[in-house]
């Protein structure tokens, strides 16, 4: 899942660091005008983009309404429904979330919405903590394929996409490189 | 996390690698997590069926094991020596053949022999997770005390551990120095000279005679029950003596650093290895132990049982 992040020949450039930047921001807007009660709000990241991305929105919020937002980590390797499946076993990290989570209205963030089979297993995580007032769902590119009936709230980038192609994200702080996001065919 | 799981079975340490053992701790870490949850169960193993099959007397380790088994989901029997077949004169290997005939995907094994899981793991396409084989090796026992020195002082390298009591007859004491090795840690091991033979310095470790002198400089000592159902006379002259000479007393706990853990795989002969008054004090993280035994044995069951088969 997240091999080295060299761009290859092949790469159609999506978003470099300013579109990813300004798509953000305006997430970070929209959930604003959305949540006027933002002391109750988390967002919650999907390791390991999803948690850098979830943190970057908390920021804006705190420049847009100076509001500290709360932040989590939701892990969904042990809530996935393809264990022993795939060649590849999937690496388990604790989860973290405020609890009780009774009256909080929970954003999951992710980097790329794809089948919708990770956005569901982390709804499976989060009730396993207790039962939210509501979740919402932002991420960075959705890239459509939809094997589960779910859509997000907040959306990036829309990138229509053929089944056979990658979508590739890449931030300073979780691949150590310059933000940008591009689509290899395979 | 640098390294992948890629083994189907967990029969020792002595075969793992520093970066392994590391893995096993830190999905651990994962799991403990779980533990805090209103729902504590996850549906990682869901659908596997876990058979418990003890030949040996257990009540720690396969409750740890069966509770670990029902937060990944799986579905879990109980086998025991006395409701086994074995009693009837069926071999180990047909014994298990039934097994996976039943479409079993993961046998967690206790033996009174060495080598049994390594025996079924290279027969079987079931995960064989060895719970205690002989005196060959306890795995899981030793990855949780691994993980709670690691929990309670947040490293492992650079410790001194003395690992007290019987030594040659302990699965648990091998596991513990394969692991502590690995990891870098300094170990000593501690008892009477039947028990404690000097062969063990060749695994690099120290062996001492003398208690007193190692106490004062332990960052852990780990404290091995005397194995009545094991001992013959001529290993151990009486319990009156082993105490004297070897057992963790009141008097004797003060010579320790007031950071240094005591651990106790349990089940305690409090009054023989251990006193009361220290098992129960502030420096013992016995039952530490045992709560990260179910985190870790979870990790464990994830990790061999989840790889596609």
């Amino acid at each position: 899942m997240n091999q080295t992040k060299q761009n290859p020949p092949a790469a159609v450039p999506v978003m470099d660091a300013e579109a990813i930047r300004r798509a953000l921001r305006r997430i970070a807007h929209e959930i604003a005008e959305r949540n006027p009660r933002l002391e109750k709000v988390v967002l919650a990241g999907i390791p390991s983009r999803g948690v850098e991305i979830a943190r970057r929105i908390a920021a804006f919020i705190r420049e847009i309404k100076n509001v500290d937002i709360q932040t989590g980590v939701i892990d969904v390797a042990m809530h996935r429904d393809d264990v022993g499946t795939r060649p590849e076993l999937p690496v388990v990290r604790a989860s973290e979330l405020p609890l009780p989570l009774e009256d909080l209205t929970v954003i999951i963030v992710d980097d790329v919405f794809y089948t919708g089979r990770t956005v569901r297993a982390a709804m499976d995580a989060i009730n396993s903590f207790g039962r939210p007032a509501r979740i919402q769902l932002a991420v960075l590119i959705d890239r459509g394929h939809r094997e589960l009936p779910i859509r997000p709230d907040y959306v990036g980038k829309n990138l229509p996409t053929g089944m056979r192609e990658q979508i590739q994200v890449r931030l300073q702080e979780t691949d150590n490189a310059a933000d940008a996001v591009w689509l290899e065919k395979q | 996390m640098s390294t992948a799981w890629t083994r189907k079975d967990l029969l020792g340490l002595r075969e793992l690698s520093a970066d392994e053992i590391n893995l096993v701790l830190e999905t651990a870490d994962a799991f403990k997590q779980v533990g805090t949850r209103e729902i504590k169960k996850v549906p990682a193993l869901r659908g596997k069926t876990l058979v418990n099959f003890f030949v040996e007397p257990s009540t720690r380790t396969r409750t740890s094991f069966e509770l670990a088994a029902f937060r990944l989901s799986a579905d879990v029997i109980n086998i025991s020596t006395t409701t086994s077949s074995l009693t009837k004169g069926e071999t180990l290997k047909d014994t298990a053949r039934n097994l996976e005939a039943l479409h079993a995907d993961i046998l967690v094994l206790r033996h009174s022999s060495a080598g049994a899981p390594q025996f079924l793991a290279n027969r079987l396409k079931a995960s064989v997770i060895n719970a205690g084989d002989g005196a060959h090796e306890h795995p899981t026992q030793a990855l949780l005390d691994l993980y709670t020195i690691r929990e309670r002082r947040g490293k492992i390298a650079g410790l001194h551990v003395a690992i007290i009591g019987d030594i040659l007859f302990s699965r648990v004491a091998r596991s513990n120095i394969f692991g502590l090795l690995k990891l870098g840690a300094h170990v000593t091991l501690v008892g009477p000279s039947t028990l404690v033979p000097r062969e063990f310095e060749k695994l690099g470790v120290e062996v001492s005679y003398e208690i007193d002198d190692v106490l004062p400089g332990a960052d852990v000592v780990n404290l091995l029950r005397i194995q009545h159902e094991r001992q013959r006379r001529e290993y151990f002259p009486g319990i009156g003596e082993y105490v004297r000479l070897f057992g963790l007393t009141k008097q004797r706990a003060k010579l320790l650093k007031p950071d240094c853990l005591i651990m106790h795989p349990g089940p305690i002969n409090r009054g023989v290895e251990i006193d009361s008054d220290v098992a129960d004090g502030l420096q013992s993280v016995i039952l530490d132990q045992v709560t990260n035994g179910l985190a870790v044995r979870m990790a464990v069951l994830y990790l061999c049982g989840g790889i596609a088969t």
